[in-house]
């Protein structure tokens, strides 16, 4: 159905109460703008802050070490400097890439129980041969397709939490991806988990970003900021000059605004993408260009495979960190996970896909120093059922592995892996709340106190970060 | 535009049609609002120039035999995308020159509710199939429609209803039928789904014929429990079930409600109203008449309550500019790529659950989509009626145009920034006085 979430008026006063969310007043933060002047002439942001006085790690309620937040805002960032920043901070604000998984991602057939009986009876010629599998140790292996996650693996710079979901588990897909989200799984929440961090710290329209045409509801706020959107590989307005000045003007002042709530969010969307495009524009212009020489030079195919669509949002995230965008949050997706049949190949076929792209993503940005502050998070809205139908394929089921990946991951298992007998309904039963994978990566990502998202009872975050 | 009569017929005609321009509007005021909503309600209303539109000729795309040469199958693979394309070309034409309006955006709702994508159904045909049945049933019962979707080729492909078997029943279309076709979630626990799935058991078209029989065999004839009735349910009788659960009359209304006025919860008071009249015998004719002349739709919060889906904004735009996809000079497949840019691809929405709303088109991504369309909508029309006009009157007359009551300040500002005709007809398309329905 359509979602009655999407009418925030219904909802969003009763949901979101001052109560649930602290304001920004309680969450630990030391803005800290840099000026370009001073970064180019060599006093580094680290530099700067000491200077300043405030290089005073802050720390979480919850004794979590939280980086200092927040060392470049946008400010920092012009489009009249092209490729932004010559020396990127030694400490540099955590960029989190979260990769949505649409259609409910076999987790069985991704973090594979290969040495189980039961695991390989109830799959029957779905199931992943022990000797297919990428063995991570005795039990667990990764599905065949997944070489460069075993790479991180073995780098150990992928962590794989496991048995992830909530309580009551809900097996509508539209549900269940508003409940992971939202991260709210026992009542409907309007806002995303994301977008809440952005409400209590930011109204900055760069600082999160949908690679695509919408932005998803994890980066929805409630207070007219939330996350922007660019279409896979636009960099400008389009109509020529004439054009270009009237939109602009379009979305001064109050625009829209006297035609209610949406009028205004329609206008705030004109404000927006003229400055998402006047500051990011140069960035990815540049960035093609030097992909284009780089290939003409190499003779190889540096402009990423286009056949695969989540490569194309991965370069465009790749061009935006290397040219030093302030953008803290990048959201991008592959759909297509639903497999109640013939599983077989098509899900081979994504779990490639999500590999290759994320391998190649993190290759290409190991060469520049602001991948030290990349962390992707992998998820999708449900597993499916332990036992596979006769279609070849998969019904909806509940909890799953969630992927953490990148330089400051500290490696290996976390949580507990379900069991494959104890079942609730054919479904696993969770282990690991999802909110404490979340809990983790806004403390050690996003550098603030998880409970600006999550609310006074946000679970403890799991250590998968260094 | 002050007038209030004037006004509600615009936003009468923006939510049951594609818009009109004010002439046309001016000519419905003497008979008066609930005679305009029965002109448009009126199903006998000849519609030649939409009847006439010849439908685009599809064959089968399955694979001819067993052995099939690798040229073969590239051929067959682009004859699919072709064929894809033809289809929603042809159906954004149709409602262009539709002079029933609201058949076609009746079509247009029905699709989003038994959302079902070509992406996995592959054979346009079988979507063209369904596109007829939310046309020539989508204004009668609503028991009639559904059980007409669960035997349609497409849906049974859709929702793997070909693949339920006996022993080991695939849940899909159980699930979804009660969850977003019918009752709705929260009116059904997943034992009902369960169980439901069992009585659509050995379902089966035929996937070149689009044939529909049931095979005995792989049909679970027992005994099955669904919300509390007990019996040896076939999937028919399920949907009679399903269809008259006064649920089902409370999540139809409010889907409906949502659609063309603002959107609800089942539980508004608003639907009890309409529930009311929907849930005697299900007529969705009734159901949409009581929409229309529900005091609340044409309230402020009604005509400031929903953004307009891409394929409305593109259809009002290309019907108000006097354009149609087959007589542009560039490749109609341009419309095709502004409305993927903008989420909406006609037979092809993202999930079983069609498209959200409001909140959904807007974004900088969508404003940026929706600018490049404009500029090329704008190039594409005939303007003489605007060129040749004083300066003093042309934001008027762009007003006037494209049906929208006025202008608001702001948009006055870069109206007049905007200087030539042309611009000016680009930047009016993406003001958000015509983005909102």
């Amino acid at each position: 159905m359509d979602k009655p979430m999407n009418e925030s008026s219904n909802l969003s006063t009763d949901v979101v109460s001052d109560e649930r969310l602290p304001t920004t007043d309680s969450a630990p933060r030391t803005e800290m703008e840099v000026t370009r002047r001073q970064v180019l002439s060599g006093i580094g942001a680290a530099a700067a802050v000491a200077a300043a006085g405030m290089a005073v790690p802050a720390r979480a309620t919850r004794g979590t070490a939280i980086p200092p937040v927040e060392t470049i805002s946008s400010a920092t960032f012009s489009a009249t400097s092209g490729i932004a920043l010559q020396a990127p901070p030694t400490t540099a604000p955590g960029i989190l890439v979260l990769l949505t998984l649409y259609g409910g991602n076999d987790g069985l057939d991704t973090v594979v129980p290969y040495s189980s009986s039961v695991y390989q009876a109830a799959r029957g010629e779905l199931a992943v041969r022990p000797e297919q599998v990428l063995k991570l140790d005795s039990e667990l292996g990764l599905h065949p397709a997944m070489v460069g996650m075993k790479g991180f693996w073995d780098r150990k710079k992928l962590a794989i939490i496991q048995g992830v979901g909530y309580a009551n588990p809900n097996r509508s897909h539209f549900r269940s991806m508003d409940i992971w989200q939202s991260g709210v799984s026992d009542q409907y929440e309007v806002s995303g988990w994301l977008g809440r961090w952005q409400d209590a710290t930011s109204t900055d329209p760069l600082r999160m970003l949908s690679i695509g045409p919408s932005v998803p509801r994890a980066l929805v706020g409630l207070k007219g900021g939330g996350g922007s959107a660019l279409p896979n590989g636009q960099v400008a307005l389009p109509g020529g000059v004439g054009v270009t000045n009237a939109f602009v003007e379009l979305g001064k002042g109050t625009a829209g605004s006297e035609l209610g709530v949406w009028g205004a969010k329609v206008g705030a969307s004109v404000t927006n993408l003229a400055r998402v495009v006047d500051q990011l524009g140069p960035v990815l212009k540049a960035g093609s260009q030097a992909a284009v020489s780089t290939s003409l030079e190499g003779g190889a195919a540096a402009n990423g495979d286009n056949d695969n669509v989540l490569a194309s949002q991965l370069d465009d995230v790749a061009t935006l960190i290397r040219g030093g965008a302030p953008t803290r949050v990048y959201s991008v997706s592959l759909g297509g996970f639903d497999n109640h049949a013939t599983e077989r190949e098509q899900h081979a076929r994504l779990l490639s896909i999500v590999d290759t792209a994320l391998s190649d993503f993190l290759t290409k940005l190991s060469s520049d120093p602001r991948a030290a502050a990349v962390t992707i998070l992998v998820y999708s809205e449900f597993g499916r059922r332990v036992q596979a139908n006769l279609s070849v394929g998969t019904d909806h089921g509940t909890a799953a592995p969630v992927l953490v990946v990148g330089p400051k991951v500290k490696g290996g298992f976390y949580g507990e892996t379900p069991s494959l007998t104890n079942l609730d309904q054919g479904d696993l039963r969770f282990t690991t709340d999802f909110r404490a994978v979340y809990a983790s990566v806004l403390a050690n990502v996003l550098g603030v106190d998880p409970s600006v998202s999550l609310g006074s009872n946000s679970p403890a975050p799991i250590p998968f970060m260094s | 535009m002050a007038d209030e009569l004037l006004s509600n017929l615009a936003h009468l005609y923006r939510r049951a049609g594609f818009g009109a321009r004010r002439d046309q509007l001016k000519a419905l005021q003497p008979a008066g609002y609930d005679a305009a909503v029965e002109t448009l309600l009126n199903r006998s209303l000849p519609d030649p120039a939409a009847d006439a539109f010849p439908r685009p000729n599809l064959m089968s795309t399955l694979s001819p035999g067993d052995i099939e040469t690798l040229e073969e199958r590239k051929v067959r693979t682009k004859a699919r995308g072709a064929q894809r394309r033809e289809l929603a070309i042809w159906w954004i034409e149709r409602m262009t020159i539709a002079e029933a309006p609201l058949r076609e955006k009746l079509t247009l709702f029905w699709h989003a509710h038994f959302a079902t994508s070509i992406d996995k159904v592959n054979e346009a045909s079988f979507m063209l199939s369904q596109n007829e049945i939310f046309r020539s049933l989508g204004a009668g019962r609503f028991e009639t429609l559904a059980q007409a979707v669960a035997k349609d080729p497409a849906m049974m492909i859709w929702l793997d209803s070909n693949q339920n078997k006996k022993g080991s029943p695939n849940e899909n279309f159980a699930r979804e039928l009660m969850e977003l076709f019918t009752i709705g979630i929260g009116s059904y626990t997943d034992a009902d789904v369960r169980e439901a799935a069992r009585a659509f058991t050995g379902w089966r078209i035929d996937r070149r014929s689009g044939q529909f029989n049931l095979q005995k065999g792989q049909h679970d004839a027992g005994q099955k429990v669904i919300l509390g009735k007990v019996g040896a349910f076939g999937g028919e009788e399920v949907i009679t079930l399903l269809a008259s659960q006064p649920s089902a009359a409370r999540f139809v209304a409010s889907k409906m409600w949502s659609r063309f006025a603002f959107p609800v919860l089942p539980d508004d008071p608003i639907v009890t109203d309409l529930a009311n009249v929907f849930s005697a015998d299900g007529d969705i004719t009734a159901l949409m008449r009581a929409v229309l002349r529900h005091p609340e739709f044409v309230s402020k919060r009604s005509k400031q309550g929903l953004v307009k889906q891409p394929i409305e904004w593109l259809v009002g735009a290309l019907r108000a500019l006097g354009l149609r996809p087959s007589t542009v000079t560039f490749r109609p497949q341009v419309f095709l790529s502004a409305l993927s840019n903008l989420n909406q691809v006609p037979f092809d929405p993202p999930s079983v659950g069609g498209w959200p709303q409001n909140g959904y088109w807007i974004s900088t991504a969508t404003a940026h989509a929706r600018l490049s369309a404009s500029v090329t909508l704008a190039k594409a029309a005939n303007l003489s009626w605007l060129s040749g006009a004083p300066a003093s009157q042309r934001l008027d007359l762009i007003a006037s145009q494209l049906g929208v009551d006025g202008w608001t300040s702001s948009t006055s500002t870069a109206l007049i920034k905007a200087s030539d005709p042309r611009s000016q007809v680009t930047v009016a398309l993406v003001s958000p006085e015509y983005i909102l329905n």
